[in-house]
């Protein structure tokens, strides 16, 4: 049986990958992409302790997580195609309205 | 007993409130008939209740004081304050000036303020007075009674300061404001000595508890507890050294002179100290000083009275005069004799401030007596009925204010110890002096030569209104009759000269409830008033070992100074009237020592007004307020600017950024949650 610190080994190292592909990429889709990379490197985290505990709360958890992470990938998602539509370009830097 | 009244009791104040809530909110747009008929109507309801509480209260059988408990007010741990009403024979007598002299007077109001603007203010202010007396008269706890006490005084400042655009009637808005507070700190300080002992602020309560223990006699914290509330009573009534607030206060419209500062709001501090006599007849020394405290104010404002020139002066000194009495009658324990002379003078006072408004009417806007004379013929309404007035509180015999006064004047001559016999003198001379400067103001308004020319009258007058309607634009609703109203002297309307009439009547009968045995009647208020304060008992054993004839030479002599004062003051003003000039002439240091109040004003201007600005502008203001207060407002701005622009350098508007510092602060977070107590330990 897999030791659980190894599924947490993993699941730190998604999201670490996770971040730094936020902070580093200047597209706004791989972004994207890199957000579900951390969303899914915690719910291995859930799933890893649910699984130690042998608590079911866990997984309940992560269909949770999933869901939301549907639903804020189509709301993203479309927020993607309206910038798109709008500026033509999908790199971050030039995205600034905040910006005064 | 029928419970009825009772259960209207609460009408009292609360119909006054109404008429206040209604006046001061739609006044503005309500016709002016429609404005009086609210305030009258809401006030003559009380009055009729109080008449009914008085016929229940005097049937046989009736209990001598009834309570109607309200709600809970305060309720902490061993401190309860309820809002309660009590009634007795005390409070009966005090609601029966304060609602019916009230309810004259606001008849008066609907003739003397028909041409002022701010009709609606004023009689929506007047209903305010109205309603916060009530409560305080009715009051079951020193603490209810504090919120009448403070709302009379507000009503007081309104109404001093009702032509507020006057900067001279503002100021003794706040003069009387100020220096009734300084009443009010001792009342306070009462208050909490009080609780401290007694854990109460009940009236009954606390007498009771008092009444319990007669090993207090003259306990300190007795003492301390009464000299301060002397000290509010100082305030409030106008005593020395708090009496300068109401001769300014003549500033406000007359029939607010005549209500609030003669009749029934400056007689709180004596229906005060009648309330707690439980309490004062346990501090002597108290008692002494508020018996000498009553005849120094008494002396030194009639002396002052003498030399006044304007008519509703001379007035307002003899009111602080008259309070002088009613003071020294209850430190000297006859309370049933100050508060005889408290109702006496609501009447003889209030119809002689009505009667100088009238005289004041007719003169349109005059107020100095050396521009009068003469006017006996002209307004023989108003003439009559001062003269009611002026031979009451000059105490002539028959009329109200010999009964009171001598009853005065007579326990303060039976009380024992030398002290007394002093007050006692102190208190003839202000008899002669009183008989003196009123007989002065009725020679001086009614006979001799018209001082006043007519023509100049009319121009004066014009101007003076011209002047009001002008600056004190609320609404400016054109005056139909003004130009017809001012043909010179003229008698006032019906509407103001009823109530003139009906005081005069009270003026010449209101004495005979208060006949002492000695001149051949039972003294029915002593009778009526005996389940309050219940001390009877003493003035009857020295009456008996004496007899009757102490008292009749006294009242004897009394008599005689007044018409000493009478005398005087005819030669002075009638046969002879340049005598009083000469007299002041020869001697000038005391007439302007007198003509300028004893510079008393002039004395608390440059010893307590002028340090304590200069104490507020020099430390208060520069130090506190520019210091500390502004000083920490710009350090906290300042504080912010810096931070701001320290890290302004970070607000890119770059997301990835934010992000960035967003992973590097969870990343520390979770660096000091794993290592934290670790490092915590090493370091």
């Amino acid at each position: 049986m897999v030791p659980t610190a190894y599924y947490l080994v993993l699941a730190a190292m998604l999201f670490s990958i996770g971040i730094a592909a936020f902070l580093i990429k200047r597209n706004v889709i791989t972004i994207f992409i890199s957000i579900e990379l951390m969303l899914n490197a915690v719910n291995l985290t859930f799933v890893a302790f649910a699984h130690m505990w042998h608590q079911v709360a866990g997984q309940i958890f992560v269909f949770f997580v999933m869901v939301v992470a549907a639903a804020e990938a189509a709301v993203g998602l479309a927020i993607i195609i309206s910038i798109f539509r709008t500026r033509q370009t999908l790199n971050v830097d030039e995205i600034d309205l905040m910006k005064s | 007993m029928s419970p009825m009244p009772a259960n209207y009791l609460w009408y009292i104040p609360l119909l006054p409130f109404a008429g206040f809530l209604i006046n001061g909110t739609l006044g503005r747009k309500l016709p002016r008939a429609l404005v009086s008929a609210v305030a009258l109507l809401c006030t003559a309801l009380p009055a009729g209740i109080v008449a009914w509480l008085w016929a229940t209260m005097r049937a046989p059988g009736a209990s001598d004081s009834m309570q109607v408990a309200g709600a809970p007010w305060i309720a902490i741990t061993g401190f309860t304050v309820n809002f309660a009403f009590t009634v007795d024979h005390l409070t009966l007598i005090m609601l029966g000036v304060v609602t019916g002299v009230g309810f004259l007077i606001h008849i008066y109001s609907v003739g003397y303020m028909a041409h002022e603007e701010g009709y609606w203010r004023f009689f929506a202010y007047l209903n305010l007075f109205m309603f916060f007396m009530s409560v305080l008269v009715l009051a079951d706890s020193f603490l209810l009674l504090f919120v009448g006490w403070e709302g009379v005084g507000l009503a007081s400042y309104l109404l001093i300061g009702f032509y507020f655009r006057k900067t001279s009637a503002a100021n003794a808005g706040k003069k009387a404001f100020v220096v009734n507070r300084i009443g009010d700190f001792g009342f306070l300080l009462a208050m909490f000595l009080l609780i401290a002992h007694f854990g109460s602020l009940d009236f009954n309560q606390v007498f009771s508890s008092i009444a319990q223990h007669p090993e207090w006699q003259g306990a300190r914290f007795l003492t301390a507890a009464a000299l301060f509330l002397v000290l509010g009573a100082a305030g409030k009534s106008a005593q020395i050294p708090l009496y300068v607030w109401l001769p300014d206060a003549m500033e406000g419209p007359t029939p607010v002179s005549a209500l609030i500062h003669a009749a029934t709001m400056v007689t709180a501090g004596i229906y005060m100290v009648a309330r707690c006599h439980t309490l004062f007849d346990r501090a002597p020394i108290a008692l002494a000083v508020v018996a000498c405290i009553g005849a120094a104010t008494a002396i030194f404002a009639a002396s002052i009275g003498m030399v006044q020139h304007d008519i509703k002066r001379v007035l307002a000194y003899s009111t602080v005069s008259q309070l002088g009495y009613m003071f020294m009658a209850c430190g000297v324990g006859a309370y049933t004799a100050g508060i005889f002379h408290l109702v006496t003078h609501a009447f003889f006072k209030g119809l002689l401030f009505l009667a100088a408004g009238s005289v004041i009417h007719a003169l349109s806007g005059e107020q100095d007596m050396r521009k009068m004379g003469g006017l006996w013929r002209k307004i023989p309404v108003t003439f009559w009925t001062m003269s009611a007035g002026v031979f009451a509180i000059a105490g002539i015999p028959p009329f109200a204010g010999f009964f009171s006064k001598d009853e005065i004047l007579y326990q303060t001559f039976i009380a024992p110890g030398p002290l007394y016999k002093l007050l006692w003198l102190v208190g003839l001379v202000t008899a002669g002096m009183t008989s003196f400067y009123m007989f002065r103001l009725w020679f001086k308004t009614f006979f001799g030569e018209p001082r006043f020319e007519q023509h100049e009258l009319e121009h004066h007058g014009a101007s003076v209104h011209a002047r009001s309607t002008t600056t004190l634009t609320m609404v400016a609703e054109p005056d139909e009759d003004e130009t017809a109203d001012f043909h010179g002297v003229h008698e006032s309307p019906w509407i103001m000269l009823l109530p003139l009439v009906i005081l005069a009547i009270l003026s010449v009968l209101g004495g005979f409830v208060g006949v002492p045995a000695a001149l051949g009647g039972h003294n029915e208020i002593e009778h009526f008033l005996a389940p309050v304060f219940a001390n009877g008992t003493a003035v009857e054993a020295v009456t008996a070992s004496t007899g009757h004839s102490l008292e009749l030479l006294l009242a004897l002599i009394s008599v005689l100074t007044a018409g000493l004062g009478f005398y005087v003051a005819y030669l002075c003003y009638y046969r002879k009237p340049g005598t009083a000039a000469a007299l002041a002439d020869r001697n000038q240091g005391a007439y302007s020592l007198l003509a300028h109040k004893y510079w008393v004003d002039e004395f608390y201007t440059d010893f307590l007004v002028i340090p304590l600005m200069m104490v507020t502008r020099g430390v208060l203001e520069t130090i506190f307020d520019h210091g500390i207060v502004n000083g920490t407002g710009r350090a906290a701005g300042l504080a912010t600017r810096g931070f701001a622009w320290a890290t302004r350098s970070q607000i890119s508007g770059n997301i990835r950024s934010y992000a960035g510092w967003l992973a590097f602060g969870a990343a520390a977070v979770l660096v000091v949650m794993v290592f934290g107590r670790a490092l915590w330990m090493y370091l």
